[in-house]
């Protein structure tokens, strides 16, 4: 599903991001992403977004692949993957439901289809009471589940997530996280990236790979990462 | 109603001030571009207006009989760049000279016999008033025996083409630093338009949308906002014509390419100020 082969990411100013970085995610596995900030966690989800390439090495995402992956193949990869950010990155001049119809929309969706579509994506994270509302009128919690609401609208095989709960309280943040595992437990893949050790050492059940200064100093998956085929 | 097209409304309906920023600063580019290009077009047309009165005279000679006078007249008629052709007779030529000169009148009228000559006046075609076009038919008509002298205004005829030819030049320099000016102010409110959308832009990049998708609307609501922007700047220049026209001095309305040029170069300059200012941040996610 997700896998990094001896991955190196340089920028011109600051150096290596990523150094020799490789993993391997099975579909359905739920994956924790940890380390400082700066450690390399964002660099290797814009590297699985093909919003950047690696400077060596691949980057192979649902049949993507970072050697070959053309810049117009780049939205087939991005509509196969959902994205949720620390900070929400929801349109404030739109409602809940309009910022999930707009994933949608961007595919080419129906009209006639996409409304009952953001109603049941709204009901699973909780908010169908609030769909109307426009991002202001909602806590960080349930903004953050909008988020999901939209990463999940086109059905992504992958759900990927910075620092997802890095904005909330921690009633909030394990409301969200809640929503992840379940997310998880009907079958999707889910790589958090996060620096919330408790929130990791609390679900001991879950892959964790540790990132440190660009190169991966843990990964609680003793299985030894293949070659790419 | 296409995605694209409900995007580029909604843009307005979300962010009027920006959008009315840039119908503002497109409007007002043109607008001074518009008020210039009246200016020019009457300079122009009061140049047209001297150049109109540029005619070529031949004297004939006394002994000139009619059958050589219709000849003449025939053979001037199939000179491309004639306009028209004027007989003037002896006795017409005295009656205007009567007329014209009246403290000279007493002169004229104790005369025994005409000395006046008869004439053909020759006005020539739009673009045929050169001074180069203007000597060779006067030569021509020089040619003819009959013919005395051929008089044209040499001297005025020199300085019409150095005054068309000052205007021309300033109008092409004056009217560029406009236009540059007009695309940078319009290229610049775009810009904050679009800038201040990069958030969105980059959130559609996210889920996934093509950049001809996200494009779209854009290049619709940079066409737009050109449209109505050049349609605003017609509309100002227009207030401003009848005001001078009806107040100051009688102009001339723009003609009508010109018009639709601008409207469609305020449209142009929109969509392709959004193309690149959109550009930028595709590139960025």
């Amino acid at each position: 599903m997700i896998r990094l082969a001896a991955v190196r990411k340089e920028y011109p100013r600051s150096g290596a991001a990523l150094d020799d970085v490789s993993f391997h995610i099975r579909k359905g596995e739920f994956a924790f992403l940890t380390g400082h900030s700066g450690a390399g966690k964002s660099t290797i989800l814009r590297l699985l977004l093909m919003a950047e390439r690696p400077t060596s090495g691949e980057v192979r995402v649902s049949g993507f692949s970072s050697t070959n992956v053309r810049r117009r193949e780049v939205p087939k990869l991005r509509r196969k993957l959902g994205v949720v950010f620390q900070d929400f990155r929801l349109l404030p001049d739109r409602s809940a439901e309009e910022n999930v119809a707009f994933a949608l929309e961007v595919t080419g969706a129906k009209r006639s289809t996409i409304a009952p579509r953001v109603g049941r994506l709204l009901a699973q994270v909780g908010l169908a009471a609030k769909a109307r509302s426009l991002p202001d009128e909602l806590s960080g919690g349930e903004r953050q589940r909008v988020a999901i609401a939209r990463a999940l609208a086109n059905d992504p095989v992958v759900l990927l997530a910075d620092e997802p709960t890095g904005n909330l309280d921690a009633w909030a943040a394990r409301g969200v996280f809640d929503l992840f595992r379940e997310i998880n437990a009907m079958g999707m893949t889910v790589l958090m990236a996060t620096h919330d050790l408790d929130l990791v050492r609390a679900f001991p059940e879950y892959r964790v790979i540790e990132l440190s200064r660009g190169t991966v100093v843990y990964d609680s998956a003793a299985t030894p990462v293949p070659e790419p085929t | 109603m296409p995605h694209s097209l409900r995007e580029a409304v909604s843009a307005f309906r979300r962010t009027p001030l920006l959008t009315l920023l840039s119908v503002v600063a497109v409007a007002f580019s043109l607008f001074v571009g518009a008020l210039f290009g009246l200016t020019a077009h009457n300079i122009r047309r009061a140049i047209d207006r001297m150049e109109e009165r540029v005619e070529v005279v031949a004297y004939l000679r006394d002994d000139a009989t009619d059958d050589q006078l219709r000849l003449l007249q025939q053979e001037v008629r199939l000179i491309p760049e004639v306009a028209s052709v004027r007989h003037v007779s002896k006795t017409e030529a005295l009656a205007t000279a009567v007329q014209e000169m009246e403290e000279f009148r007493d002169v004229f009228t104790d005369l025994e016999a005409n000395p006046l000559p008869a004439s053909l006046e020759l006005r020539l075609k739009p673009g045929a008033r050169d001074p180069d076009t203007v000597e060779r038919v006067a030569t021509g008509l020089a040619s003819y025996p009959f013919v005395e002298d051929v008089r044209f205004g040499r001297d005025w005829l020199g300085k019409i083409v150095s005054l068309r030819r000052v205007a021309g030049g300033a109008a092409g320099i004056i009217g560029g630093a406009f236009a540059a000016v007009a695309a940078i102010v319009i290229a610049t409110a775009v810009r904050i338009a679009v800038f201040a959308r990069r958030e969105e832009i980059s959130i559609m990049r996210l889920v996934g949308a093509t950049d001809g998708f996200v494009r779209r609307p854009f290049l619709l609501e940079g066409l737009i906002s050109g449209l109505l922007g050049g349609l605003l700047a017609a509309g100002l220049a227009y207030t401003a014509f009848r005001v001078v026209d009806a107040v100051l001095i009688r102009i001339e309305w723009l003609p009508v390419p010109w018009v639709v040029a601008g409207v469609a170069a305020g449209a142009v300059f929109g969509f392709v100020s959004s193309a690149i200012a959109v550009r930028r941040h595709l590139r960025e996610v």
